[in-house]
C-alpha cells in the first residue's frame, strides 16, 4: 500500500495514500463529526458539519470526501473551524423543529449530540421562517415526519442501497424535502418496510409506530393472557439499548425484564424457527421429488416477501408457502397452547420482539390467523422493548439471568442462527441432510453459507446435487432474481433476508450513530455472537427439539400434513409498484 | 449572384420583436415586385444592438435599419430595394453622417468592439453550412485532424492563454491536458449552454448565430483529448439555439463533419444535445453532468474532479460556448495572435450581455482590459436620462458590484476578483442613482435563494437566513449587529458551501457591504432607503401648497388612502398608503413626493 506523509493539527502521520481527511484523522486519535456521511453508500459532501482547514486551500474542505495526498497540513480544530461548525448546527437548527425532549431520538440523536460537543448556546441564533412538510404516517410500520428531517440523505442513500428507492429530494433550495415520488403517501409506493431508513436517520424524522402503549394495556387487562417472543437476534442486540457493548449475548437479562414487565409468558421465537425448518425443509424436498417449482426461496423474512410481491409478482410461486416463524408462533400459541392451556384464543394476545419493521406490516397481511384471530397481536422493535424496560424502571444492567418459559422456549442452534444472513439456510441444511441422506451428520457447520455477501454452495447428498444460494439486502435479491426470471438459477434452494446481513442488522434494531455503521462491524459482530450461541447449545438440529417432536406428535402430525398446511402456511399476493 | 443581401436579425430578442413577421413581409414583398431573383433575404444570428432591435442590414450599402417594423417593410422594399433609396428615417442615427452613410465599424458602439467569438453572429445564415464553411468553418478541424498531433493541439490552446469564459477563469488548455492524460475507455467533451445568469445571453446568441463553431471546437478538444462522443447541454429555454444547434449537427453529419472518420484522419465524434429542465444549479459543471446521466441536477463533492471522473464516471472536458467559441480561431491564426489581445493573464476578449440603466442594451465584445467606463459610456452610449451612474453589477447572481470611483479599472479575471467582484460569466447590469444597493443584493439572493438545489446545509438555509435579514433591514427593521450578523454569515455561506453557487452566493452581499455600506447603515439607523425604492421606509406626501385639489390622485388610489374636497389640498392616509406610487404619477402639478 503507498503510504503518503500529513500532517494533522501538526502531528505527522504516515497514511494510506488516498484515503479520506475523516479516516486519516481516526489514525491520530481524532474524530470529526460528520452527519451525511455514510461509508460507500452516502458520500455526498451536503452538511458541511465535517469541515476542516488544509493548508493552502481556498476555502474549508469536506474531510469526509476529501482524499489526503502527500505533505498535506490538516487542522481540525482551530477558532474557524469550531465557529463554522457551530454555525452549520445553528442554521441547522432553525429549520429543524425543537422539540427535543418528547423527541423520541433524545438522547440518542447526532444533531443534539454534535450542538453539545460544539457549544450550541443559541438554538434560536437563526430563527426564521420554518419549512412546512406533510407528516406521513401512511405506511403501517413507520412515520416521517420532515421538521425533523436535516437532509443529510441517510435514508435515501440506505433505500438506494436496498434498490428499492421510493425515496428521494423532492423540490429544491430551502423547500427541498425527502419523499416519495410525486409526494406520494409511503403506504401508495413500492416501499418494502425493511426500516433500513430509520436505524440510519440521524434524528427523530423517521421512526417505527410505537405498540408499546397498546402492549402495556394489555399487559394491565386482567382479561389478556399475554405472551411474548423474542426474535433470534434481539438477544445479541438489545444490549446496545443499555450501553453494552455490541454482539454481547443478553439472553438471561431480556427474559428477566420481559418477565418483570408483567408478560404472562416469556417464550423463544426461536421455537418457531424450528418448526420453520421442519416445515420448510420438507417443502423443499417435496418440491424436489415431486417437481415442484424451484428454487424454492425461503419466506421468513417480511420485508423480502414485500419485495417480491412488488417487484417480481410473477415469481411468487418460488416463495416457500411457510409463514415466518414470527407468525407460526403465533398460530401455533393460539391453537396447540390455548387448547393444551384451555385459555380461548380471543384473550391471548401474542406480542413478537422483533429486529424489523416490516413484522409490524406481517402482522397485519391477509391469511395469517389460523386460530381465528391475528396469529401475532403486536410486533414490537427491539428499540421499543427497550423502551417498555426504560419506562418500567427496571435497572437492565442489573437483572440476573433467567431462562425462557417452557414449552415454547426450547429451541436449537438452528434456530438461533436464523438471526443472521445464511441461518435459514444453514439450519435448513441441517434436516433436509439428515432427512435425504437418513444418517447423522458428521459435521452441523455449513460454512460455507455463513458471511456477507451472495454465497453458493452445492452439496452431494444420496447421490442429490442440491444446490443452494444465500442473499441478503434487496440489492442482492434483486441480483438473484434477474437470474430466476432469466433462467439462469440453476439452485434448488435460496435463502433471502430484506435487509443487508439479516435480521441482526434489521431496520427494528437499536439505532447506532453513524460512526459505529462507518468503522465498526456492525453486522458482523452480533452474527459471531449467534454462531457462538449455536455452539454452545445441545442441540443444533432443529428435528432433534423435545418440543418440535411434542407439537408434531399431540398436534400437527407431521410435517407438511393438512393440519401444518392450515396452521403454518400462507399465500402471498402481486403488488403494484405504485397505487 | 444576388445584388441585394437583406440580413435580419434571428436572434431572440429581435424575433421577441416579430422579426420573423418582417422577414416574411419582406419576402412576400420582394416576390410581389418580381425581385427573388434579385434580392436575398437572411436570417442571421444576433447584431448586438439589441435595444434598437428589430435590427435589418441592407448589403452592399451597409443601411443598418433599427426598429423595422412590420408596417415599414413595403417602403423599405419599395423605396430601397427598387428604386435604390435609403429609407433615412430607419437608419440608426449613429450611422447617418451629412448624406452619407458611416459603416458600422464606425459607429461607438461597435469602433472598440473586437468581435471574435461573435464574429459569424449577424453576418451568416445559421442555417445554413456552407455560410460557416465559406467564413473558414471546419478549417481548424481539419488543421487539426490532418496536420496536428493532439498534443500539438492542447499546447496551442496554453500557450493561447485562453482562460474559462464561464465564471472561473480556468486556463482551457490546462484543463484539457488533463482530461487527455488520463486514460479511459471512453472520455467525453460536454459543453456548457445552460446560461442561467439573469441577463447575460451570450451563450445562446452564439448558439443562435454561430452553432458551427461550437461543433468544431468540441470535435477539436474531444481529438485533443481522446474523446469520441460529446454533449451539449443547453437550456429548454433557448427554443431556437436548440433548433439551429441540432439543424447544424445534422448538417455537419451530413458533411462528414460529424461521426466517424472524419476528413480521412481516422477520428470518430458524435455530438448529442440535452436539454436542461431549467435548474440553474445545473451550470455548474458536477451537477451539469448529474443531470445529463438523467438524475437531480445536483452538484457532487470535487475531487474526483471531471477530468478524472466525469460524465457516466469517465474522464470529461467541460467548456461553455464562450471558452469553445474561441478555439477554432486560436488554432487557425495562432496562439500569438490570440494571445496580442488582451492583458497578459486575461488574454481574448470578453462578451458582455449589456443591461439595466444604460442606453445601448445588448451584446459587445471587447478585449480584456477594456475599462468599465469604455464599456459603459463609450460603447454602452451611458445612463439614459441624464442620470448618475452608480455602480455596474458584474457575473450576476454571483458577483458583485463595481461602484463609480472604479470605473477606471481595466476589466480582466484577476483585476475583478482583486475588487471583490467576478467576471462570472458576463452580464454586466449597469445602475444608477435610483437603484438602491440593498435592494440590489435583495433581488439577487433572492435568485439564488430560489435557486438553491437543496443539497448542502449552508446554501440551503444559510441564503434563506440571509434573505431574511436583507428583508429586515430594507423593511427597517435591523439593528446595526444584525448587519455584522450578515457579514458573518455571507462569509460563512462563501466558505463552506459545496458548489460555486452557494460559495458565491453571498458575493452580492458582500460587495454592496464593501462598497456601499453607507446605505445599508442609512435603511438601518435613519430608517430610510437614500434611493427611495424600499418601500417600507418611504411615505407618500401631498405638499399642501402645491395641491390644487384636483381630485384625481384621489380618485386613482386603489385603496381610498387619500382625502379631501374639490379645490382644497388634499391628504394621504400613509396607515392605508400601499406606496403603489399611482397617486404620483396622476399628480399633475407635482404635488406628490415621496419620502
Amino acid at each position: 500500500m503507498e503510504m503518503v506523509n500529513i500532517k494533522i493539527n501538526g502531528m505527522p502521520l504516515s497514511v494510506p495514500n488516498g484515503i479520506t481527511i475523516l479516516e486519516a484523522a481516526r489514525y491520530a486519535g481524532i474524530e470529526i463529526p460528520t452527519l451525511c456521511y455514510l461509508k460507500d453508500i452516502n458520500e455526498i459532501g451536503a452538511c458541511r458539519i465535517c469541515m476542516v482547514e488544509v493548508k493552502g486551500a481556498r476555502s474549508l474542505v469536506t474531510a469526509c470526501v476529501y482524499p489526503v495526498n502527500e505533505g498535506m497540513e490538516v487542522f481540525t480544530n482551530t477558532e474557524k473551524v469550531r465557529k463554522s461548525r457551530k454555525m452549520t448546527l445553528e442554521l441547522i437548527l432553525s429549520t429543524h423543529r425543537k422539540d427535543c425532549l418528547s423527541c423520541i431520538r433524545s438522547g440518542n440523536c447526532e444533531l443534539q449530540k454534535l450542538c453539545k460537543e460544539f457549544g450550541v448556546d443559541n438554538e434560536h441564533a437563526f430563527d426564521g421562517e420554518m419549512p412546512e412538510f406533510e407528516f406521513d404516517d401512511s405506511a403501517a410500520h413507520m412515520v416521517r415526519d420532515n421538521s425533523k428531517c436535516i437532509l443529510c440523505r441517510r435514508c435515501v442513500a440506505a433505500c438506494n442501497q436496498q434498490k428499492v428507492s421510493v425515496i428521494g429530494a423532492n423540490a429544491r433550495g430551502f423547500d427541498t424535502h425527502i419523499s416519495s415520488a410525486f409526494d406520494k403517501d409511503l403506504a401508495d409506493v413500492s416501499c418494502i418496510s425493511c426500516g433500513q431508513c430509520i436505524v440510519n436517520c440521524p434524528t427523530g424524522a423517521i421512526y417505527e409506530k410505537d405498540d408499546t402503549k397498546a402492549v402495556f394495556e394489555a399487559i394491565n387487562d386482567p382479561e389478556k393472557f399475554v405472551i411474548v417472543n423474542t426474535a433470534p437476534s434481539i438477544r445479541v442486540t438489545l444490549g446496545e439499548c443499555f450501553g453494552r457493548s455490541i454482539g454481547e449475548n443478553v439472553q438471561g437479562k431480556m427474559v428477566a425484564a420481559l418477565r418483570r414487565l408483567g408478560f404472562d409468558k416469556v417464550f423463544d421465537t426461536d421455537f418457531a424457527a424450528d418448526l420453520t425448518i421442519m416445515e420448510e425443509a420438507y417443502e423443499l424436498l417435496d418440491r424436489i421429488k415431486n417437481g415442484g417449482t424451484l428454487p424454492m426461496i425461503t419466506s421468513c423474512s417480511p420485508g423480502w416477501i414485500k419485495y417480491c410481491e412488488h417487484y417480481y409478482p410473477d415469481y411468487l410461486n418460488h416463495l416457500s408457502t411457510c409463514k415466518s416463524p414470527q407468525q407460526m408462533f403465533g398460530a401455533i400459541t393460539k391453537t396447540w397452547y390455548a387448547q393444551k392451556m384451555g385459555i380461548d384464543p380471543k384473550d391471548i394476545v401474542v406480542v413478537g420482539i422483533m429486529p424489523c419493521t416490516a413484522k409490524k406490516f406481517e402482522t397485519k397481511r391477509d391469511h395469517q390467523a389460523a386460530s381465528g384471530y391475528p396469529d401475532v397481536d403486536y410486533a414490537l422493535t427491539t428499540r421499543e422493548l427497550a423502551r417498555m424496560i426504560d419506562t418500567a424502571g427496571i435497572y437492565f444492567n442489573h437483572l440476573p439471568d433467567e431462562e425462557f418459559d417452557n414449552p415454547l422456549g426450547e429451541a436449537t442452534g438452528a434456530a438461533v442462527i436464523f438471526g443472521t444472513t445464511g441461518g435459514v439456510m444453514e439450519a435448513a441444511l441441517r434436516t433436509a441432510v439428515e432427512a435425504l441422506a437418513g444418517e447423522e451428520l458428521e459435521s452441523v457447520d455449513f460454512t460455507e453459507v455463513r458471511g456477507q455477501g451472495i454465497k453458493e454452495a452445492t452439496y452431494s447428498v444420496a447421490g442429490l446435487d442440491v444446490k443452494v444460494a444465500v442473499a441478503s439486502g434487496a440489492a442482492a435479491a434483486h441480483e438473484i432474481m434477474e437470474k430466476v426470471k432469466n433462467g439462469t438459477a440453476d439452485y434448488q434452494f435460496i435463502e433471502i433476508m430484506g435487509c443487508p446481513g439479516g435480521c441482526v442488522n434489521g431496520g427494528g434494531q437499536p439505532i447506532q450513530p453513524a460512526v459505529v455503521h462507518n468503522f465498526v462491524d456492525l453486522k458482523g459482530r452480533r452474527a459471531a455472537a449467534l454462531y457462538e450461541a449455536d455452539k454452545n447449545l445441545p442441540k443444533r438440529k432443529s428435528h432433534e427439539s423435545e418440543a418440535i417432536k411434542r407439537v408434531y406428535a399431540e398436534f400437527l402430525g407431521e410435517p407438511n400434513s393438512h393440519k401444518a398446511h392450515e396452521v403454518l402456511h400462507t399465500s402471498y399476493v402481486k403488488r403494484p409498484k405504485y397505487k | 449572384m444576388y445584388r441585394s443581401h437583406v440580413l435580419v436579425c434571428g436572434g431572440t430578442g429581435c424575433t421577441s420583436s416579430h422579426s420573423h413577421e418582417i422577414i416574411e413581409k419582406l419576402e412576400s414583398e420582394i416576390a410581389a415586385r418580381g425581385l427573388q431573383d434579385e434580392i436575398k433575404v437572411i436570417k442571421t444570428g444576433c447584431f448586438g444592438l439589441c435595444a434598437l432591435g428589430p435590427i435589418m442590414i441592407v448589403y452592399p450599402e451597409g443601411c443598418f435599419y433599427s426598429e423595422v417594423t412590420v408596417e415599414d417593410v413595403p417602403e423599405i422594399v419599395e423605396e430601397h430595394l427598387l428604386k435604390g433609396r435609403m429609407v433615412t428615417r430607419l437608419l440608426y442615427d449613429e450611422t447617418v453622417q451629412a448624406d452619407e452613410i458611416k459603416s458600422l465599424e464606425q459607429t461607438k458602439f461597435y469602433a472598440k468592439q473586437k468581435r471574435v467569438t461573435l464574429r459569424n453572429c449577424g453576418v451568416i445564415d445559421p442555417e445554413n453550412i456552407d455560410e460557416y464553411i465559406a467564413h473558414d468553418g471546419y478549417q481548424a478541424l481539419e488543421k487539426c485532424l490532418n496536420r496536428m498531433t493532439p498534443d500539438e493541439v492542447i499546447n496551442v490552446v496554453k500557450d493561447s492563454g485562453l482562460r474559462g469564459r464561464g465564471g472561473g477563469g480556468f486556463p482551457t488548455g490546462l484543463k484539457w491536458s488533463f482530461a487527455a492524460k488520463n486514460s479511459a475507455d471512453q472520455k467525453y467533451v460536454v459543453c456548457n449552454a445552460d446560461e442561467g445568469d439573469p441577463g447575460a445571453f451570450m451563450d445562446r446568441s452564439i448558439l443562435e448565430g454561430d452553432p458551427h463553431c461550437i461543433i468544431e471546437a468540441m470535435a477539436i478538444c474531444g481529438y485533443a483529448i481522446g474523446a469520441s462522443e460529446g454533449y451539449v447541454y443547453v437550456r429548454a429555454e433557448y427554443p431556437i439555439a436548440v433548433k439551429r444547434l441540432q439543424i447544424a449537427i445534422d448538417q455537419a453529419k451530413e458533411y462528414g463533419l460529424l461521426g466517424e472518420n472524419i476528413f480521412d484522419s481516422g477520428f470518430n465524434f458524435d455530438l448529442h444535445i440535452r436539454l436542461g429542465a431549467g435548474a440553474f444549479v445545473c451550470g455548474e459543471e458536477t451537477a451539469l453532468m448529474t443531470s445529463i446521466e438523467g438524475n437531480r441536477g445536483e452538484p457532487r463533492p470535487r475531487p474526483p474532479f471531471p477530468a478524472v471522473k466525469g460524465l457516466f464516471g469517465k474522464p470529461t472536458n467541460n467548456n461553455n460556448v464562450e471558452t469553445y467559441a474561441n478555439i477554432p480561431q486560436i488554432i487557425l491564426k495562432g496562439a500569438e495572435w490570440f494571445a496580442s489581445m488582451g492583458t497578459e493573464k486575461s488574454t481574448g476578449t470578453k462578451v458582455f450581455a449589456l443591461g439595466g440603466k444604460i442606453r445601448n442594451t445588448g451584446l459587445v465584445e471587447v478585449p480584456m482590459g477594456t475599462t468599465l467606463r469604455e464599456v459603459i459610456e463609450d460603447i454602452g452610449g451611458g445612463i439614459p436620462n441624464g442620470k448618475k451612474f452608480k455602480a455596474a453589477q458584474t457575473g450576476g447572481p454571483s458577483g458583485g458590484c463595481i461602484p463609480a470611483d472604479l470605473m477606471d479599472t481595466a476589466i480582466d479575471f484577476d483585476n475583478l476578483t482583486a475588487i471583490g467582484c467576478m467576471m462570472g460569466s458576463g452580464g454586466l447590469i449597469v445602475m444608477d442613482e435610483d437603484n438602491c444597493m440593498v435592494d440590489i443584493a435583495k433581488f439577487f439572493l433572492e435568485f439564488t435563494v430560489d435557486e438553491s438545489c437543496g443539497k448542502c446545509s449552508p446554501c440551503r438555509i444559510g441564503t434563506k437566513r440571509m434573505m431574511e435579514m436583507l428583508e429586515k433591514i430594507t423593511e427597517g427593521k435591523a439593528t446595526l449587529e444584525d448587519l455584522d450578523k450578515l457579514e458573518e454569515l455571507a462569509l460563512y455561506v462563501k466558505q463552506n458551501s459545496l458548489c460555486g453557487l452557494g460559495q458565491t452566493a453571498p458575493n452580492p452581499v458582500l460587495a454592496t457591504l464593501k462598497f456601499f455600506r453607507h446605505e445599508y447603515e442609512a435603511h438601518v439607523v435613519d430608517k430610510k432607503c437614500p434611493a427611495g425604492v424600499c418601500k417600507a421606509l418611504l411615505n407618500y406626501k401631498i405638499k399642501e401648497d402645491m395641491c390644487k385639489g384636483c381630485t384625481l390622485c384621489a380618485r386613482k388610489c386603489p385603496v381610498g388612502a387619500i382625502s379631501g374636497t374639490v379645490k382644497n389640498p388634499h391628504k394621504i392616509d400613509t396607515a392605508k398608503c400601499i406606496k403603489c406610487g399611482a397617486c404620483m404619477e396622476s399628480c399633475k402639478f407635482k404635488a406628490i413626493i415621496k419620502e
